[in-house]
């Protein structure tokens, strides 16, 4: 069951690169359009963010407190500076840490 | 007039830095797997047929906290529809390409191989085959995440729970949009997203991961509209 949902996902991925590629005039998607698609990302992973650092596994909010919040913002201010992914996962997890095994 | 052996080492050349985050990316995404109770074939044979790290991630995310497939597997299409806009970029180069070769070549688009390949395309425009560069990037890149997936699920067998490797997840995605911070319209359209998924977080099928997204979009729209 997950195989064919991953299959169907990979088919539905595959088709988000090769349709306009392959299958249609490149003037089909207006302007409009590709200025909005330019904010997909903004507009999807927020939605990721969020839930996984301000509500915990068993659906409630976490305290103002939590480690979770302090990585967070420690990542967001050396990814902001840094420009560099690397350095972004390992201080939000390094600080994440240090909050819960030394605190 | 560069060869087309030329092109292509151009393309791995030009790609290269991008290996410093697709590497970590993709063991994480290959631990995360692993660490969220997945069969680790199924882990990797992802990296195969979606070929797309974040929402590889996401997906599993979804399923392992209870999402219906179809929510899953709508959320990767809008998490890939993204690639629309490559491909509506890219097609102008692609152009002078047969049916099949065009169809082939897709698979191997990704947000960095068309990165740096159209900031080549953009420079180059006579060269007569300019698709080597971007089969040097995207192939390049294919073979870095399937090898970085499967370090992935091997290391994250060894990795203890206690470590909350989950955590991970939010941070990788916050390494990907956090330069739009710099934005103030992005930053708004991020809130609207994050702040939305808090409020639909209860919904049914976890389709707050859709919700949101749709409500965002929708103001990015009116920002849009406002701009102008």
């Amino acid at each position: 069951m997950t195989w064919l949902s991953i299959t169907i996902a990979g088919i539905l991925t595959y088709m988000t690169r090769m349709t306009m590629i392959a299958l249609v005039r490149r003037d089909l998607l207006g302007e409009k359009i590709k200025a909005v698609l330019a904010y997909v990302p903004s507009a999807v992973f927020p939605a990721i963010i969020f839930p996984a650092i301000f509500i915990n596994d068993y659906g409630v909010y976490i305290d103002m407190n939590d480690p979770k919040i302090f990585g967070a913002i420690v990542a967001i201010l050396v990814g902001y500076f840094s420009k560099n992914v690397i350095a972004t996962i390992f201080s939000g997890l390094l600080s994440y840490w240090f909050f819960i095994f030394i605190f | 007039m560069l060869s087309k052996k030329q092109l292509f080492t151009r393309g791995m050349i030009d790609v290269a830095p991008h290996m410093l985050s697709v590497i970590p990316f993709g063991i994480i995404c290959g631990a995360i797997g692993v660490e969220l109770g997945f069969n680790p074939y199924l882990v990797y044979g992802m990296s195969i047929i979606i070929f797309g790290g974040a929402s590889q991630i996401v997906y599993l995310q979804l399923l392992s906290g209870g999402a219906s497939t179809l929510v899953a597997v709508t959320s990767v299409g809008v998490i890939n529809s993204r690639h629309l806009l490559y491909g509506a970029v890219l097609s102008e180069y692609l152009d002078k390409l047969s049916f099949l070769k065009k169809l082939l070549i897709s698979y191997f688009i990704v947000d960095q191989g068309f990165a740096e390949s159209n900031k080549f395309f953009k420079k180059n425009k006579t060269e007569q085959h300019l698709h080597y560069h971007l089969i040097g990037t995207g192939g390049t890149l294919w073979v870095c995440w399937q090898v970085a997936t499967i370090s992935g699920i091997i290391l994250g067998s060894f990795v203890p729970e206690e470590l909350g490797l989950k955590f991970a997840i939010p941070l990788t995605f916050i390494a990907i949009v956090v330069q739009d911070l710099k934005k103030l319209d992005h930053v708004i359209v991020m809130l609207v997203c994050g702040i939305s998924s808090l409020l639909f977080f209860d919904a049914p099928f976890k389709s707050y991961i859709l919700i949101s997204p749709v409500i965002a979009l929708f103001v990015a729209a009116l920002l849009l509209r406002f701009k102008k």
